[in-house]
């Protein structure tokens, strides 16, 4: 059972009050329409399921019901790094190696 | 107790004073308080625990602890009864009543069949061969199990506690008291556990003095002065199970079980939920026995297991011993035994030149050293009576020379070590062989755990003390504690010069394996050596297919004594190192754990919580029938003396079309929206818009995903200029919750709307029917009732029945309808109060079929019952729902223009009326256009809902039809399992009223 340090309680906590929410930093398209269908399924489908860190995101569940970002993993489940919506973790691994 | 024939005079950490009698299989037997239930078994002279699980061989016991494949028993019977328990880890108390399991129901099951059932039997017969499965199934389902299910509610209570530590130590040996005493003293909070009713491990059959002391008084003092420590716990019976993601572990403690089937009154058992930041493993090692035909007679045992019964229990085990060894250690077990005063008829040692320390022992207590030779065949029936011995060759493959007959009536087997690594191999750290220890060793487990002792192939029991001080010191400073320099001065131990070892995995046979007797590997699950080579020479080259073709390593103690040998004889097999093959991995739980351990207080009522309505016990008073939405309890119809439920439900459907009934509608899901975005943000939420709704007006809408599919729907009200709220579907209202919570937070943190689930905050009482306006003017309300001023789809607030309410015009049922919604404190009182006020008009409560007839009829959709999660809001046919072309957009409107969304063909909402104008379609029936179509079929759609009107005197459903909308008229089939095939035809889904006047009156 994974331990997560939620960046808004500043608290690890044991996985069990947490929910995943899928991968982090698929903003939606700003202008829907101006999408093509191939382009709308891409990011209504397209993830990437990489072996190794993966960025995604948790949700607080039964803690503060915040949303927030975690770089874990996918292979030890690690967690390499918490942070809040809208930033980036300081130690950012290599753009490849993601 | 002279029935204790194997029972030394003397010696032995048992309590001659307390002498406890116990059954096994029927027979009155006797033991001392100290013994497990193997110990009393060997010390009464019981030779024969079970017969196998395959072929019916009578098996004994070999071991002394987890790793007992044999000895597999089941305790007391009925409802408290306790399957899968190893004797060995079975403590003896007065009273107990023991059976063995397993073999004996598959042999009358089965017969004699076993022996014609091949590696790959179940495989190969019932991958191909659906009838044969089909039939076998229940006879080997029957017969394949260890024991038996209690047959009734467990008794006994569990529970679960949560703990922290800074250091966790696994194992209480002397590799694990080392580190849990060199950790307490830096200060470290340290929690210490052991499966062992007593710590010590194999201190506790240990000969030899440590320093001045005794090796057991060492053990005394250590455990006082960690007892004595506040900041240590020690948990004995406690059998670390599992060890999962950042050193999360689980500890399963026995707390009762030593003393008696039942503890009504106390905790049975306990799971502890361990977080520690560092984990000292010091788990040891389980000796690898030697693969020889027939070497599963009883009176073929482990040698440290022979040396613990003789040393810990006063047991000797057989009379005549004769020692199988590929090492030095072992010796010990021969010298322990001739020091019991029984004889040592030989030491058969595997190497050409034996020559340690303890071999000159042996030879100068005139002990007979055979070196260079192999015990190749065990003889004797229900019992070793003698062995066949031969020389080996060099390489270990063939004899090389004439065999000779040895009378014995013990073999104790020693082919090495194999380290308990299984809790680092759970992590998934693969376990990784090592050629010098002739052993798999843990993986690298990382910075927050280490192994220590025997699990790291250490053999020297100095070295294992010191080893494991190191370990404690290094995993407390690594928390913060200490300096990592250990402390602790190991005694002083005699340690005698050895050689090395000559593993062997396979004793050759004078007949090829395939032909001699069986050489057992897996003693549990029957697997032998010859079962191994067929599954490699059949082409499996994977240890894992291996263990899955042959069944090696599956039985409930996975593998522990067998594994390293079947690895071995597989990688022989194809021709490749033990390096290369490699191990299967380990899973929790590392021994069986029942399942009361497992569900601790989440029984009964605290499995799964209920959610009441504050008017719930007014049904329960009415002899409501329930129906389960959520965690809800909702009324499902109010039956009265003598009904059916259709006579309830057509009872309470004609009250609300005819004249007045009340619904409980409490459990709806209703949350709270406010902030100056409130409006904007519902646009983007909702298909419809909400910016331009009046306040004081009420917009039902749909909540699609992205994806363009119906996610949600309700009405929506808007309270104040920036106040809205929203009602959910019952069972949907947490995820509706969190999908505001998504978008608000994920994407649209700009918009300044805030949140709050009122669900439990209101109680609310639908009054529905014509009669409705009167029952609420009759109990007094504070607001203009009348058609044009309160109207269809307004809010109201004021009081009713003199509590501050608010009230929707809103319906469900097509009825005039007002939905009065109070403070759930006064739940009960107003629904009293209508009750009251409407009894003069025939007031009739309904429960939720009542509502479903009703909405169907009027062709209202629920939510996860018309839909499925794959509908869009046209094929519900409810474009009248949706506004495009908002500012904005809104979730899932992109999806809503999806070529495939836009398909003529896709199924859609219809109405189906049975053609005989009688039968009920069965929800969920599958929709056909073809009578007796050839197969395959296909489908044209299926029922979603269904039911009798008893206002349209007809049976009525809803079903998704593809191309439906433009089928109407037309007649589809529903074909039943009972060969029955249903025609309906395709109708309008809006059965009554289908100008919608009723709700307008
Ligand atoms: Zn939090």
């Amino acid at each position: 059972m994974l331990r997560i340090r939620c960046p808004y309680c500043q608290e690890a906590r044991s996985e069990e009050e947490f929910s995943h929410a899928g991968e982090a930093h698929i903003p939606r398209p700003a202008n829907p329409d101006a999408s093509s269908d191939a382009q709308w399924g891409e990011y209504l489908h397209l993830r990437r399921n990489p072996r190794g860190p993966h960025r995604e995101m948790w949700v607080h569940t039964a803690g503060c019901r915040r949303y927030f970002n975690v770089l874990r993993d996918t292979v030890n489940y690690e967690i390499l790094a918490t942070y809040a919506m809208g930033e980036r973790p300081a130690d950012e691994p290599e753009e490849g190696a993601l | 107790m002279s029935g204790q024939v194997r029972r030394l005079a003397s010696g032995g950490r048992i309590n001659r004073d307390r002498g406890l009698r116990f059954t096994f299989d029927g027979r009155v037997l006797e033991g001392y308080a100290g013994d497990t239930l193997a110990s009393a078994l060997l010390a009464n002279g019981v030779d024969v625990v079970g017969r196998s699980f395959k072929y019916a061989r009578p098996r004994g016991i070999v071991g002394h602890g987890a790793e007992e494949p044999n000895a597999i028993v089941q305790l007391g019977s009925a409802a408290a009864s306790v399957p899968n328990l190893r004797a060995t880890q079975v403590e003896l108390y007065d009273g107990l009543e023991a059976r063995s399991t397993g073999a004996p129901v598959f042999q009358r099951a089965v017969g004699r069949l076993g022996r014609f059932l091949p590696a790959g039997f179940y495989y190969k017969t019932f991958m191909g061969s659906a009838p044969l499965w089909m039939a076998s199934e229940p006879l080997l389902r029957h017969a394949a199990g260890f024991g038996r299910a209690p047959t009734g509610a467990d008794p006994d209570t569990y529970d679960r506690m949560n703990r922290h530590c800074d250091v966790l130590v696994v194992g209480a040996g002397p590799a694990g008291l080392s580190a849990a005493l060199e950790a307490a003293r830096s200060g470290a909070r340290v929690l210490l556990a052991d499966e062992q009713a007593e710590f010590g491990g194999s201190l506790l059959a240990e000969t030899r003095p440590l320093g001045v002391d005794g090796a057991t008084n060492w053990v005394d003092k250590t455990i006082g002065e960690l007892a004595s420590r506040a900041n240590v716990e020690l948990l004995p019976r406690s059998t670390v199970s599992g060890f999962y993601d950042h050193n999360f572990l689980t500890i399963v403690e026995r707390r009762t079980d030593h003393l008696g089937l039942v503890s009504p009154n106390a905790t049975r058992e306990r799971l502890h939920r361990v977080r520690a930041d560092q984990v000292v493993l010091a788990t040891g090692a389980i000796e690898r026995p030697l693969v020889f035909a027939n070497n599963d007679l009883p009176g073929v045992m482990l040698a440290t297991s022979v040396g613990t019964y003789v040393n810990r229990y006063a047991v000797v085990p057989g009379e005549t011993l004769l020692l199988f060894t590929t090492n030095d250690q072992a010796y010990r077990t021969a010298l322990d035994w001739r020091r019991a005063g029984r004889e040592v008829c030989a030491i058969v040692d595997v190497r050409e030149a034996p020559g340690g320390e303890l071999v000159a022992a042996a030879r100068e207590a005139g002990i007979e050293v055979i070196a260079g030779h192999v015990v190749i065949e065990a003889i004797g029936r229900g019992r070793v009576a003698r062995a066949v011995i031969a020389p080996l060759n060099a390489s270990g493959d063939a004899l090389d020379g004439p065999t000779r007959r040895l009378s014995c009536n013990l073999i104790a087997c020693s082919g090495g070590w194999n380290p308990t690594l299984h809790l680092g191999s759970q992590t998934g750290v693969r376990p990784r062989w090592s050629e010098d220890a002739a052993a798999f060793l843990p993986g690298d487990l990382g910075v927050r755990a280490l192994c220590t002792g025997a699990v790291t192939g250490t053999g020297s029991l100095r070295a294992c003390l010191e080893e494991g001080a190191l370990a404690g010191a290094t995993a407390a400073s690594r928390t913060g504690f200490g300096s990592g320099r250990t402390t602790f001065a190991a005694p002083v131990i005699d340690e005698p010069r050895g050689t090395p070892a000559r593993p062997l995995y396979l004793v050759p046979h004078a007949r090829p394996v395939s032909r001699a007797p069986k050489q057992f590997v897996d003693y549990q699950l029957d697997v032998t050596a010859a079962d191994i080579e067929l599954a490699a020479r059949e082409g499996y080259k994977s240890v894992e297919h291996v263990k899955r073709y042959t069944a090696l390593g599956f039985g409930t103690d996975q593998g522990k004594l067998g594994n390293v040998n079947g690895v071995a004889i597989l990688a022989r097999a194809l021709g490749k190192t033990i390096a290369e093959t490699g191990t299967t991995m380990f899973r929790p739980s590392y021994t069986p754990a029942t399942f009361g351990t497992i569900a601790g207080r989440d029984v009964g009522e605290f499995f799964d919580p209920e959610r009441h309505t504050p008017m719930h016990t007014w049904h329960e008073s009415k002899g409501a029938a329930w129906e389960n939405v959520g965690r809800w309890k909702r009324p499902w119809y109010y039956p009265r003396a003598g009904e059916t439920m259709q006579q309830a439900v057509n009872r309470e459907c004609l009250a609300a079309r005819d004249g007045v009934a009340i619904l409980d509608a409490s459990t709806l899901g209703k949350i709270d929206i406010q902030g100056a975005d409130a409006a904007e943000f519902l646009d983007r939420i909702y298909t419809i818009g909400f910016r331009r709704l009046g306040v004081g007006r009420c917009r039902y809408g749909l909540m699609l995903r992205e994806d363009g599919t119906i996610f949600d729907d309700g009405v929506t009200a808007r309270l104040a200029e920036n106040r809205y709220l929203m009602h959910t579907t019952t069972g949907n209202a947490e995820a509706v919750f969190a999908w505001l919570e998504l978008w608000h937070q994920t994407e649209w943190p700009d918009l300044d709307v805030h949140f709050t689930s009122v669900t439990d905050h209101w109680a609310t009482a639908a009054l529905v029917g014509p009669r409705s306006r009167e029952v609420l003017a009759k109990v007094g309300a504070d607001i203009d009732l009348s058609r044009d001023a309160f109207r269809f789809m307004d809010v109201r607030e004021g009081e009713v029945a003199g509590f501050p309410a608010r009230v929707f015009r809103i319906s469900f049922s097509g009825e005039l309808s007002f939905e009065v919604n109070v403070p759930a404190q006064h739940g009960r009182g107003l629904w009293d109060a209508l009750i009251d006020a409407g009894s003069e008009f025939g007031i009739t409560p309904y429960g939720t079929e009542t509502m479903h007839v009703l909405r169907a009829e009027k062709g209202f959709i629920i939510v996860g019952q018309d839909t499925d999660g794959s509908m869009t809001p046209a094929d519900m046919g409810m474009d009248w729902a949706v506004r495009r072309n908002k500012p904005f957009g809104f979730i899932g409107d992109r999806s809503l223009v999806l070529s495939d969304h836009q398909r003529a063909d896709r199924p859609q909402l219809v109405g189906l009326a049975s053609a005989d104008g009688d039968t009920v379609l069965p929800e969920g029936g599958q929709l056909v256009d073809d009578p007796k179509p050839p197969p395959p079929v296909p489908m044209a759609g299926h029922v979603t809902s269904s039911y009798y009107s008893a206002r349209l005197s007809r049976p009525i459903a809803l079903g998704m039809v593809k191309g439906g909308s433009k089928r109407i008229g037309e007649t589809v089939y529903c074909p039943l399992a009972d060969g029955r095939i249903l025609a309906g035809t395709i109708v309008d889904p809006v059965f009554y009223d289908p100008e919608g006047e009723r709700q307008n009156v």
